[in-house]
């Protein structure tokens, strides 16, 4: 049986796509630490990081499983609050507490995915929003969580790995990329092996699937349970390398519906489509907000000001979703494919 | 002669710049404003108020001894997030003064960095309070009150009506609090307070954005309570106080804090919040001198930054005003030590650990009773402000107290032991007199 049917990512001529890649990922590493000021890093490449990652962990269950969660920021919140109390507690080193977190998230993960073996649907995102409110509830209610902090809210500790002091912009810009790249590998992995196949048979009809001897319950539990391990550590991310402090407030359903919004409008079940989401999503309220501050500074009252910008950013999403319900993802693909034909009969 | 001897050194450095025109001395406010979301009511007012003063003192005064203030804005809905990127964005400019976040969360995610940038984060009747420290937090400045002066305030108020120290003995006091950082920073203190004052203290939250409170009241209900105490913020505000009504609360019996204080906290009430009472740092009206010049030369050319006029000397307002009045009388204190000329961010910050204003100064400046003084030093960053509480009879606040001091002798060591605690977490050398003078002028 061919796999490479069934499955968006692996295609066939994968030498191309995989230069491309490296070519990318070069820059990334190379150039990008170089020429990049302290705000593109902090303000924009760091959020996308840390968001690219959660969407990637929830496409793993919603886009390529089918099972609707909106719990991504409840994840992203054990992640953080797991690490800084691991390093806090155990004194674990930094790559060590981020696995554990990752571990934390699973298992929180696998509680809350139970209710999938019998809900469905719609019924699902609402039994997964009680893990969106009772982790907030819980880290708030808790202040050992915070180690006792007044306000709720840590400080995050510095980001050292070994005796690498990576707190400067460039070192957890590379933090953050290192644990990206490495996890979007690992997606990619899972997605074409077994388990990515037994995933897309549930999402498509779970009866069938169990027919044709697919192990349902296994399969959703190890979907919940790897979705929110990598949530988490991109929870990790948004904490320690992006905001620089630890908060529940921070992780509430707005962040959860973020997360939900990127794999919808950069693709469902595509891996790309959470990186290309995430950029839509941090990068263009950015560019908007600097044209209009550009263009209107003054001449419009200021709040009237992002009241517009936010009806264009809205107006925006919906054009995207109406000219392509599969998301960025197949926009892009369409345009590669048209750009290959039209340098083939060149 | 003399104009010689001034024109010389002028001519001179025309001549070594080339020709080129000088460019005119500016210090420049980066504004973290929000004036959409659910919290733009507290935002427009503010930052409207606080560029309403800086404008002023261009338009009435040509600048700070001839430095003209510059400010642009970036927009962050009070989310940290977005607080950050404005943060990062703004911070290159040339001559930043200080940053006015107005956000709890976002002060928190900035004071690692413009602490390694040298530049002042003020955080006015808010902020978290073991800042107050300056030994730990050079940079950090919760001026006129921290949330610990302003519970103290409100419970030394609640004593004086009750006959004094000992007429809260026996009774019980609710905290209905806000459910965030800000809102959770005075938990402690009350506990603290209640055992030095002998009443009983239930202290309950409201989870954000607090526009259901059912169950809470019907709480509150149960445990009769003498006094509510609201910690409130944006619409937890109204909320509150029309759900009391609904439970049989009486408004007199709620004391409200700095953030529950406003026009916009109690009009949405209608008949619910007449007399409600809250605690002020700065009086609402616009009977003083510092505000009709704003009316005059502002408002009235058309120069001002409410679109609504008739918000003119609300809370939000003056609290902006009073603001500005703070960070350019910094500006001016550091001036004169450093020369009539752009600062860098830490001679400012010496001008904001000098910042001392009596109550003939606060009056100098046209705010006599707008706000009382303050005095803050380089290890107490708040300096000490009053407090005052108004009420509200269905039109407008009436103050009812005169100014009260809260209790800061019981409250300092409180915060010295946290902010210890954080220089230990956090690896930093607990700062000496002797390090205030040591100034970077970049």
């Amino acid at each position: 049986m061919s796999l490479s049917a069934d499955v968006p990512v692996a295609p066939p001529r994968v030498n191309l796509r995989a230069l491309g890649l490296l070519a990318l990922l070069a820059v990334a590493v190379l150039v990008v630490p170089v020429i990049a000021s302290p705000y593109v890093i902090e303000a924009i490449l760091l959020p996308f990081l840390a968001l690219s990652l959660a969407g990637l962990g929830l496409n793993l269950l919603t886009g390529y499983g089918g099972q609707v969660s909106l719990g991504s920021a409840a994840f992203m919140a054990v992640g953080a609050f797991a690490a800084y109390n691991f390093q806090l507690r155990l004194g674990v080193s930094l790559p060590l507490a981020i696995v554990l977190a990752a571990a934390t998230a699973a298992a929180i993960g696998v509680v809350f995915g139970l209710p999938s073996l019998r809900l469905r649907g719609f019924y699902l995102a609402v039994s997964t929003l009680a893990a969106q409110f009772f982790v907030q509830w819980a880290l708030t209610k808790f202040s050992w969580f915070s180690n006792d902090s007044a306000s709720g809210v840590v400080a995050a500790p510095r980001l050292t790995v070994a005796s690498l002091d990576l707190d400067a912009p460039q070192g957890r810009y590379l933090f953050a990329l290192t644990l990206v790249v490495g996890i979007t590998f690992l997606v990619h992995r899972i997605v074409g092996s077994r388990a990515g196949v037994n995933l897309i048979a549930v999402r498509d009809d779970e009866t069938a699937a169990k027919v044709i001897g697919v192990p349902v319950l296994r399969t959703k539990l190890v979907a919940f349970a790897i979705s929110s391990a990598i949530i988490g550590v991109a929870g990790v991310i948004w904490a320690y390398a992006y905001l620089r402090t630890v908060e529940p407030a921070g992780f509430n359903l707005d962040r959860s519906f973020q997360v939900l919004f990127i794999i919808i409008i950069g693709g469902l079940a595509t891996i790309r489509g959470a990186f290309l989401g995430a950029a839509l999503i941090v990068v263009f309220p950015l560019l908007l907000a600097r044209t209009s501050s550009f263009a209107f500074e003054g001449l419009v009252d200021a709040g009237v000001l992002k009241l517009v910008e936010r009806v264009v950013l809205g107006l925006v999403i919906i054009l995207f979703l109406i000219a392509e319900p599969n998301g960025l993802s197949a926009i892009l693909g369409r345009a590669t494919a048209r750009l290959r034909a039209v340098l083939r009969r060149g | 002669m003399a104009f010689f001897k001034r024109m010389v050194p002028a001519l001179l450095a025309a001549a070594l710049l080339g020709g080129a025109p000088a460019l005119a001395d500016e210090q420049y406010f980066p504004l973290q404003s929000f004036r959409v979301g659910p919290y733009a009511a507290p935002g427009s007012g503010f930052f409207g108020g606080f560029i309403d003063y800086m404008n002023l003192i261009n338009v009435r005064d040509g600048g700070v001894n001839g430095v003209k203030l510059t400010w642009s804005e970036g927009e962050t809905e009070y989310e940290v997030e977005k607080g950050v990127e404005v943060y990062q964005r703004l911070k290159s400019n040339p001559g930043v003064a200080a940053w006015n976040p107005l956000s709890v969360g976002i002060a928190y995610a900035m004071i690692d960095g413009i602490t390694k940038d040298k530049t002042s984060l003020v955080t006015i009747d808010h902020g978290r309070t073991d800042t107050t420290d300056g030994r730990v937090f050079p940079y950090v400045f919760p001026l006129l009150m921290n949330p610990y002066s302003e519970s103290s305030g409100i419970i030394n108020y609640l004593a004086a009506k009750e006959g004094g120290p000992d007429g809260l003995k026996g009774k019980k006091i609710v905290v209905l609090y806000h459910g965030s950082p800000y809102g959770k920073e005075t938990i402690p203190i009350y506990d603290l307070l209640a055992r030095k004052f002998g009443f009983k203290v239930v202290q309950i939250e409201v989870p954000h954005p607090g526009n259901e409170q059912q169950a809470q009241w019907l709480q509150i209900r149960r445990e009769r309570p003498d006094y509510v105490v609201l910690r409130g913020w944006g619409v937890m505000n109204p909320v509150a106080l029309t759900t009391a009504q609904r439970n049989g609360f009486p408004a007199t019996k709620i004391i409200g804090n700095v953030w529950s204080n406003s026009e916009e906290d109690v009009l949405p009430a209608g008949e619910a919040a007449i007399g409600y009472t809250a605690l002020t740092t700065q009086a609402s009206g616009h009977d003083y001198p510092v505000l009709k010049d704003i009316t005059e030369q502002l408002y009235d050319k058309g120069l001002g930054n409410l679109s609504d006029r008739g918000r003119i000397g609300t809370v939000y307002h003056n609290l902006g005003i009073v603001n500005g009045i703070l960070n350019v009388e910094a500006v001016r204190i550091a001036q004169e030590k450093f020369g009539h000329r752009t600062l860098s961010g830490d001679e400012i910050r010496w001008g904001f650990e000098h910042l001392q204003l009596s109550p003939e100064r606060v009056k100098q400046l046209g705010a006599e009773n707008l706000f009382h003084s303050i005095n803050v030093t380089w290890d107490n960053h708040e300096g000490q402000g009053y407090v005052t509480f108004q009420q509200w009879d269905g039109k407008k606040w009436k103050v009812v107290s005169d100014w009260i001091a809260p209790d800061w002798a019981l409250l300092r060591p409180i915060i010295e032991k946290s902010a210890e605690a954080y220089a230990r977490e956090k690896g930093i050398k607990i700062r000496t007199e002797a390090d205030v003078d040591t100034v970077s002028a970049k």
